[in-house]
């Protein structure tokens, strides 16, 4: 066989996750470019809720299992490797999420095909694939072919519009069965994200700030300057994770996604993980002492100056 | 219980990069490199759990020392934390793949007996994928990535794994396993350098031959080109003091309907 296999994913159990049809969208090109299939892979204890808005695929592969309720990297591991076993498919792809980076690592190695991982292009040209992987925190684009050998890419998510692998229907199923192996790891109980003092996702204005405001001594500044813009305070990651700010404030791929009408990220360097979450806000105003900082590339409009000076600037011409 | 950590370096995140002349690479000569924050995190988690626990739990650190990075330095930082154990592996090559790595670490934690690994959820350089479920398939053991907090409860790990939207979840793991952390439950603590001397002086670092282990490449894909990203549609660069860009971006709000 020489088609190509889109792993999709779920957390919730009513819906797939809207990756996956990013996941999708990327797999009809690439099949499109092979002259193969696009088959739909659909794990689940139950897989019928999922399969809904799968038409873009020409078939779908549904694998049920009670050990695939909840997520589980053996038993989802394992399912996917059955998968490659029986289907040898010319692409697998998965996504770079809690999940992707649970199955696919573990697939490569137990199923010895190459992995591609961070993907956001895949180049089809005759029957070699070159897959294009965003590292070092955005700064390089590094292009890898895989020849014309069967190969694992992990594709990053917000690289393909969900819009684009979202279409009505279900094409033909086939069921596949396979053994548990969930041993070794239980699911245990899923806690949602707290609700906490604002929702940085209903906010029209944000003031995102990153690394560069340094020490938690300094937020008060930048609290200071967003209210004056009648913006909600939000964050990249680095400072949710040294606790100076709330989990509910962190934008990017572990954090909330979100479209305000006005995003000013200060002091934020635009790494993969952080633009996901920020990229589709109407304007985006980047402040920052690095000129050739990602961010910049993503932006609307662009400071390459200090945010300790332009923040408080800023505050002082909004009052 | 045994927690080893095995680290890798990466370049300073803060460090711009080039093309190295083939661009196939980033060019290493003039770049600083770090320890991957994320194996920093690793580190982090593994103390505070040692500390929480007090059963007198040992931590090994085993690091990748391709010699352009400060490798005994970062070990003596890891004891003066509370690390107990250090392992260097040396004469790595350059711009290891984590296929390679996952085969070198893995050879070695074969042969050690170990109770979990902690190891970064992932590193700037993991084209190929990320390591821990790469080393727990290695070494036929579970393995859970994007961790953000480790505890022990009758005998299994406790952890909390990170999915999208803040949403989490608690999973409960047999060891021995393989823990990619994403994040430490606190943030990675700092230790004064008098604390790290006085490390340098009560610890041994025990060197591994390269030699010993296995660095099979495992299938790989072919490098065609490393460049920086397309610059099309770059921000407009709004110039002057901050007092000027401060108005022209509340002129530019305006336009947009935004009045503050």
């Amino acid at each position: 066989m020489s088609d190509v296999y889109a792993v999709t994913e779920h957390q919730a159990p009513e819906a797939l996750d809207g990756v996956s049809y990013e996941l999708l969208n990327a797999g009809r090109a690439a099949a499109d470019g092979l002259g193969s299939d696009l088959v739909a892979v659909v794990l689940g204890a139950d897989t019928d809720p999922y399969l809904d808005e799968l038409g873009v695929a020409d078939r779908v592969v549904a694998v049920e299992d009670d050990s695939l309720g909840e997520f589980n990297p053996l038993a989802y591991a394992s399912a996917v490797e059955t998968v490659v076993e029986e289907a040898d498919p010319r692409l697998l792809l998965t996504s770079v999420t809690s999940i992707g980076m649970d199955v696919s690592p573990r697939v490569a190695r137990s199923t010895d095909r190459p992995l591609v991982s961070y993907v956001t292009d895949i180049d089809v040209e005759g029957d070699g694939v070159v897959a294009s992987s965003q590292l070092y925190g955005g700064k390089m684009f590094v292009d890898s072919s895989i020849g014309n050998e069967n190969a694992i890419l992990a594709v990053s998510r917000g690289a393909f519009e969900a819009d684009g692998g979202r279409e009505a229907g279900t094409p033909e199923v086939e069921e596949l069965a396979v053994e548990p192996a969930a041993a070794g790891v239980e699911f245990v109980e899923r806690h949602e994200p707290e609700a906490g003092d604002v929702d940085i996702t209903r906010e029209d204005r944000l003031l995102a700030v990153g690394r560069g405001i340094e020490d938690e001594e300094n937020l008060p500044m930048a609290e200071d300057a967003a209210a004056a813009m009648g913006a909600a305070l939000a964050s990249s990651r680095p400072l949710t994770d040294n606790g100076w700010l709330p989990k509910n404030r962190q934008v990017g791929k572990s954090g909330k996604t979100v479209t305000p009408d006005l995003y000013i990220a200060a002091g934020i360097s635009g790494a993969p993980e952080h633009i996901e979450g920020m990229k589709d806000a109407d304007l985006i105003i980047a402040i920052n002492t690095d000129e050739e900082a990602p961010i910049f590339d993503y932006a609307d409009y662009g400071v390459a100056g200090d945010l300790f000076e332009v923040l408080p600037a800023l505050q002082d011409q909004a009052e | 219980m045994d927690i080893a950590i095995p680290v890798r370096t990466v370049p300073d995140p803060v460090e711009e990069l080039e093309p190295d002349p083939d661009g196939t690479d980033i060019d290493r000569e003039w770049t600083e490199f770090v320890l991957n924050e994320f194996d920093e995190h690793a580190i982090e988690e593994a103390v505070l759990l040692k500390e929480r626990r007090d059963e007198g739990d040992t931590i090994t650190v085993v690091a990748l020392d391709d010699g352009l990075a400060d490798v005994d330095q970062m070990l003596y930082t890891a004891a003066a934390k509370g690390v107990d154990r250090l392992v260097r592996i040396g004469e790595i090559p350059t711009g290891l793949s984590t296929n390679q790595a996952a085969s070198i670490f893995g050879s070695y934690l074969a042969d050690s007996d170990f109770d979990a690994v902690f190891t970064g959820v992932q590193s700037a350089e993991d084209r190929v994928g990320q390591l821990a479920g790469m080393l727990g398939k290695d070494l036929d053991v579970p393995h859970i990535s994007v961790i953000t907090e480790v505890l022990v409860d009758d005998g299994r790990l406790e952890v909390e794994k990170e999915f999208a939207g803040g949403v989490t979840a608690t999973y409960a793991v047999e060891t021995p396993a393989v823990l990619g952390i994403q994040a430490a439950s606190e943030p990675p603590r700092y230790v004064p350098v008098s604390q790290i001397r006085r490390a340098m002086r009560g610890a041994d670092i025990e060197e591994v031959d390269l030699a010993d282990l296995d660095s099979g490449e495992g299938p790989g894909s072919e490098v065609v080109s490393l460049h920086e990203p397309e610059r099309g549609e770059e921000a407009e660069m709004i110039a002057g003091s901050p007092e000027d860009a401060s108005a022209e971006i509340v002129e530019i709000m305006s336009e947009h309907g935004l009045e503050v």
